[in-house]
């Protein structure tokens, strides 16, 4: 049965229309004008329990506004979900005992107090029992290396640490669901690497189910095997990482080294992106990949030579820009 | 020549199979054995005040020193009405002699120790604003039943560091009071009490405002600056004029400072007094209900327009 499911889901906002100039905030204050957003046009999915998915997406795209609504924090315009068997914005204490979300932007800890003493006050919202407390916060505290800062005030903290400190907030009382929002925005690459072994640790030792957002796609690729990618409010793609490739990458990447120097009229295989020495790169059509091939190692002695993906973030990156030319077209 | 195998760059051992230690009953709503029942519900707003109150102690030496400023304009305000009453040539004003007249504003302040909520409404207005209303509908917590905790926890620190004060400065001023009888003494402790809730559940209701208006610091100033008359802070309700007197008697500020201060001065006696008692009750349960109300007012609004 499916931990999460989402049918329809819908968000329109109504966004007020400010004018310019003194007239206009004057002429606002008798008629207001507003603006349809649709942040969220009918997005379906289900997850099953244990998953880890990422939501990929520009800015913009209602990833959050998704987030939001699976979280309880907005209800939709229209369509339903349910996560754990609960519609979220009902927020039921039940549901809400069992879920996190965690935004990286945002904090939630006491801002002037040591995380120690957030983490107590969350043991009581919980009623979390002292000897699960306990072992929890000591199993997370190791897995990111922080034992040694939670009696440090939390403004004191660098972002990393406090991004840390976040996270265990939201684990301290064993969520079976965790949405994280962008949980390694603005951190470097070494907290970045910790939290996403934090992240993968856990969810092996606990069957947490995890819905990630993130616009660093080393977050995605170590972490989730399925996205679901958002563009413009409409969920646009679903399934593997790998399969990203398949249905939005038209071409592979081959690199030759040829014994020689590289030889004339490569162009007709495929767009030549770079020639080094007897080292060339070549974009090929992906259906044409190995009748190229064979052509290539037929006519010339190849010393050697592989075939790749595009890199993702560059896929994805066309995929953000098709959504945005498809909406600006219709 | 087969081509070879494609190797994607990031195969690098995703983790995100299914692990097998997953319950397979993971989706069944009860399925929460630390949910806690009756009583023990509350015990997270107790541990709150706890937390709060530790927090707050430790601002004691400020407490002190802040108690003591606070009665240095009491000096000027005892000259003043001294005076008024000499150029007057009566003995009484509005039925309270000079003496009284001292004694009543002092007590205003013991009232207004329990009914005054610095920054309660604009907290509230401020963290629908910036997002952190989101803390308290993500986590199994009652912002209403929070906060409460937390100004209690407040009270009962800043009551306690400033008794010594207080103590020093109702010493002083001794010779201005009436000791009152024992029987008084539980009704003003009641109407202290009582004096905290409507406090408490008018400014939050005002702080709910910021659900609808994003600015509400104009608001909150007029909203304080009129109950610190209103309230019967400045001075006593009886000295107006009797159709402002009659009025200000059936609103429910003045039991935010007047109505305490009469109780311990027994003015207010027998049956009236079990009446002021009663409707105070009455106000602080309004109050109550209507923030209540107009927070879940203001958090469908919330889940419609905002987040």
């Amino acid at each position: 049965m499916a931990i999460i499911e989402a049918d329809g889901l819908s968000k329109t906002y109504r966004v007020f229309q400010k004018r310019e100039g003194v007239l206009g905030a004057l002429r606002g204050l008798f008629h207001r004008e507003y603006k349809e957003v649709r942040a969220v046009d009918r997005v379906s999915f289900t997850i099953e329990p244990g998953e880890m998915v990422a939501f990929l997406g520009p800015n913009g795209a209602g990833k959050t506004t998704t987030l939001k609504m699976l979280s309880g924090l907005i209800d939709p315009s229209s369509g339903s979900a349910s996560v754990l068997g609960f519609t979220p914005w009902k927020r039921d204490d039940a549901f809400r005992r069992r879920f996190a979300l965690v935004m990286g932007q945002k904090n939630q800890l006491w801002w002037d107090l040591p995380a120690s003493d957030s983490f107590m006050l969350h043991k009581e919202i919980y009623s979390i029992p002292e000897a699960q407390f306990q072992s929890t916060l000591d199993e997370l505290t190791e897995l990111l290396e922080v034992k040694h800062l939670t009696r440090q005030a939390v403004r004191e903290l660098s972002l990393g640490e406090r991004m840390k400190m976040e996270l265990i907030a939201a684990l301290l009382h064993q969520p079976s669901v965790l949405l994280l929002d962008e949980p390694t925005i603005g951190l470097d690459v070494v907290a970045q690497v910790r939290i996403q072994n934090c992240l993968r640790e856990y969810h092996k030792r606990r069957g947490v189910t995890v819905i990630l957002t993130s616009h660093y796609m080393r977050d995605v690729e170590a972490l989730c095997d399925r996205v679901l990618v958002i563009t413009r409010g409409k969920l646009v793609y679903d399934g593997l990482l790998s399969g990203i490739h398949d249905r939005f990458a038209g071409m592979k990447l081959v690199r030759l080294e040829f014994f020689e120097s590289v030889p004339e009229g490569l162009e007709r295989y495929g767009e030549i992106s770079r020639i080094e020495g007897p080292v060339v790169d070549l974009k090929v059509d992906r259906d044409r990949v190995a009748e190229a091939l064979g052509a290539i190692l037929d006519g010339h002695a190849v010393a050697d030579l592989s075939v790749q993906d595009p890199p993702l973030e560059q896929v994805i990156a066309r995929v953000f820009e098709e959504g945005r030319s498809d909406h600006e077209a219709a | 020549m087969k081509p070879l195998e494609t190797v994607p760059p990031e195969a690098n051992s995703p983790a995100s199979s299914v692990p097998d230690s997953i319950p397979r009953d993971i989706v069944r709503p009860n399925l929460d054995p630390n949910a806690p029942s009756g009583v023990r519900k509350f015990y997270k707003y107790i541990k709150i005040f706890r937390v709060t109150l530790v927090e707050r102690m430790t601002y004691r030496g400020d407490f002190l020193l802040g108690t003591f400023l606070r009665f240095v304009p009491m000096a000027t305000t005892v000259l003043l009405w001294k005076s008024i009453y000499d150029s007057s040539g009566r003995k009484s004003l509005g039925g309270f002699t000079y003496r009284q007249m001292i004694a009543y504003l002092l007590l205003t302040h013991i009232s207004r120790m329990f009914s005054s909520m610095p920054g309660l409404a604009g907290g509230i207005a401020r963290d629908i604003r910036d997002g952190t209303l989101k803390k308290y509908l993500l986590q199994p917590l009652d912002m209403i039943g929070y906060l409460i905790s937390y100004r209690a926890a407040h009270k009962a620190a800043y009551i306690t560091t400033s008794a010594f004060p207080y103590a020093i400065i109702f010493w002083i001023c001794r010779s201005f009071f009436d000791v009152p009888s024992w029987t008084t003494i539980p009704a003003y402790a009641v109407s202290l009490a009582l004096a905290f809730v409507v406090g408490f559940a008018f400014e939050a209701c005002v702080g709910m405002i910021g659900f609808w208006f994003l600015e509400v610091t104009s608001l909150l100033y007029i909203v304080m600056t009129l109950n610190f008359f209103i309230s019967g802070h400045m001075l006593p309700l009886d000295l107006l004029p009797r159709f402002w007197a009659n009025l200000l008697e059936s609103l429910p500020f003045q039991y935010m400072a007047y109505f305490p201060a009469i109780v311990f001065q027994e003015k207010i006696q027998g049956a009236a007094l079990v009446r002021g008692l009663a409707l105070e009750a009455f106000w602080a349960c309004f109050f109550v209900v209507l923030a209540r109300v107009l927070y879940a007012r203001g958090l469908r609004r919330y889940g419609a327009y905002g987040g």
